[in-house]
């Protein structure tokens, strides 16, 4: 499989900030990180580790201060190819409110392509698709102001799914909604991911969002920690509580009674999981 | 002695119109003076218009709402006095900051209390320390801060007031694990210290079994159950049917129990979880 996002040492200091005689902290400190198509990659970190940060380098909001970052193969440098960096790399962010621009919601997911000149036909196509995608048609005529939050997040996400993207990310896209829209959103994305090979790169603090990625990488005050498969991640229970994120309550609880010198594998993130290594303790 | 009551408390959204729900169905609740409750239910389940009751905020369409034994609308011109003492933080607060200042925006309700300048002072710096706010941010602007820090202002702008009751709606939305366990503290920290009354509306069973004396459960508009954490988490099957979401290692006990290991407890924190688990291998290792 291709690599669709390249992340080369990247440094970033916002500017404005800091004075003549000292220079503006970096918030990200020499990032390197490879994603290949079709992965689902969570991104995890504590609040203001530089997650959101790394986030909007990736369609070019944010360019480096140092190093390079090339999404399927253009620079986020280069001027020139951003509307096509853009249609390749789509972001959703954390407030709903924030995203949408239309007072129907298939214009609103039609915005970008209008901007692109797509011809009607295929507009009209592509809308529907994304809206069915999204499990939104039904919804396709309504305003978006009458709509709950986890719907709002899934008209934003069909607005750049209308695009054919090839990678889709989203920062928090799920903060500011309550569980049943976080079930919605998560299982919109993960559909996306499995039916249509689109890479999803996820920033959150959930744990349990980032336990149901393919890999799990970690921020901690602008550098990258930790990079694995989500068990091997969860299982370094003390390092993660150093740096002020949680694991789920059942790695925790195996964690603990490995500790206390039982034999039971601190990989465990599933109930089921859980439930059956517990009950394997009692049978000896 | 209850120091919030409610009635057959009843509240229907646009009477008349095609858009018309009842969204409180008859509620009959009592909240004791010293108690610190968490309030649950899906969207939708009618907990936001419940609260909105507590501080006068909404009229019921029928029923009552009684502080300190007292109908709140008995004397609609002492509407605005129930106000300040029943304080209601919604969601988001940060959104609702406005002044020049830390301090000026904390203010703002004890100054409209007509309190003088030394009290207003006082309760300022006292909510402030309460709610983990340095004394260094108080005259800078408090849309510099950060978003912890500005839901911190917000906080403190209605605990300045000093009410009787203090309702927190999801006040740990949108924050990190940190963040969320940081305000949890603070607000159980002042609640120790003021003794007064707290609601607090949350989505996590997690949170509210680490500070609840009763859990209040709402259901399509009705109310589902009121009581001991420990009994509403022993119902744990029905609580995730009516679409709440429960605690992970509650759902290990509760299988644990299906496939014949009964501990006989109602399990929720990791830290209980292994406790029981420790003595129980003990146990058997003895036998």
């Amino acid at each position: 499989m291709e690599n669709i996002i390249e992340i080369e040492n990247l440094h970033f200091a916002y500017k404005g900030e800091g004075d003549e005689a000292s220079p503006p902290e970096e918030v990200l400190k020499g990032i390197d990180l490879t994603i290949k198509q079709g992965e689902f990659v969570a991104v995890l970190g504590h609040n203001g580790s530089g997650k959101s940060t790394l986030a909007k380098h990736i369609n070019a909001i944010l360019l480096p201060t140092e190093g390079k970052v090339t999404v399927d193969g253009i620079d986020t440098k280069d001027e020139e190819k951003l509307f096509d960096l853009r249609q390749r790399a789509g972001m959703v962010f954390q407030n709903p409110d924030n995203q949408i621009v239309s007072s129907i919601v298939e214009e609103d997911v039609a915005f970008a392509l209008e901007n692109l000149g797509v011809p009607y036909e295929e507009m009209r196509q592509r809308v529907d698709d994304a809206l069915r995608d999204v499990g939104m048609y039904d919804y396709r005529l309504h305003s978006p102001s009458q709509l709950s939050g986890g719907q709002k997040q899934r008209v934003a996400i069909a607005g750049i799914i209308a695009m054919r993207p090839k990678c889709i990310i989203l920062d928090e896209p799920t903060a500011m909604l309550d569980p049943q829209g976080r079930k919605e959103v998560l299982a919109t994305i993960h559909r996306m991911n499995r039916e249509q090979g689109i890479t999803i790169v996820l920033i959150t603090h959930y744990m349990d969002e980032a336990a149901d990625c393919g890999r799990v990488v970690v921020i901690d005050k602008g550098r990258i920690v930790m990079d694995g498969a989500p068990e091997k991640v969860f299982a370094r229970v003390d390092e993660l509580k150093k740096i002020g994120l949680d694991v789920p309550q059942t790695t925790e609880l195996a964690y603990e009674l490995k500790r206390a010198g039982y034999k039971i594998s601190p990989e465990i993130i599933k109930v089921d999981e859980c439930v059956e290594a517990l009950l394997a303790l009692f049978k000896k | 002695m209850a120091i919030l009551e409610t009635q057959e408390l009843t509240y229907t959204y646009s009477i008349g119109s095609p858009f018309e729900k009842t969204a409180v169905d008859h509620v009959d609740l009592a909240i004791n003076e010293g108690e610190m409750i968490g309030v649950m239910g899906h969207t939708g389940s009618g907990k936001s218009t419940l609260i909105q009751h507590f501080n006068g905020l909404l009229k019921p369409t029928s029923g009552r709402v009684l502080l300190d034994g007292r109908d709140i609308w008995a004397d609609k011109k002492k509407i605005r006095d129930v106000r300040f003492q029943v304080g209601l933080v919604f969601q988001y607060p940060e959104y609702q900051i406005f002044e020049e200042t830390v301090f000026r925006d904390i203010a703002f309700g004890p100054k409209n209390m007509g309190l003088d300048e030394a009290e207003i002072k006082r309760r300022v710096l006292e909510t402030s320390n309460d709610i983990g706010l340095p004394e260094e941010l108080m005259e800078r602007s408090p849309f510099e801060l950060s978003g912890g820090q500005k839901r911190r202002v917000a906080i403190a702008g209605v605990m300045a007031m000093e009410p009787k009751v203090l309702i927190l709606d999801e006040p740990t939305a949108g924050l990190d694990p940190a963040g969320r366990d940081l305000i949890l503290q603070h607000i159980k920290a002042y609640h120790k210290r003021t003794k007064n009354t707290i609601l607090i509306v949350s989505h996590s069973m997690e949170d509210i079994a680490s500070f609840a004396d009763r859990i209040l459960v709402m259901n399509k508009g009705r109310l589902f159950c009121f009581d001991e954490t420990e009994k509403v988490f022993a119902r744990a099957e029905e609580i995730s049917q009516i679409g709440l979401d429960v605690p992970q290692i509650t759902k290990v006990f509760m299988e644990l129990k299906r496939r014949g290991i009964n501990f006989g407890k109602e399990v929720y924190t990791v830290g209980y979880a292994k406790e029981l688990l420790l003595k129980s291998l003990k146990e058997r290792r003895k036998s």
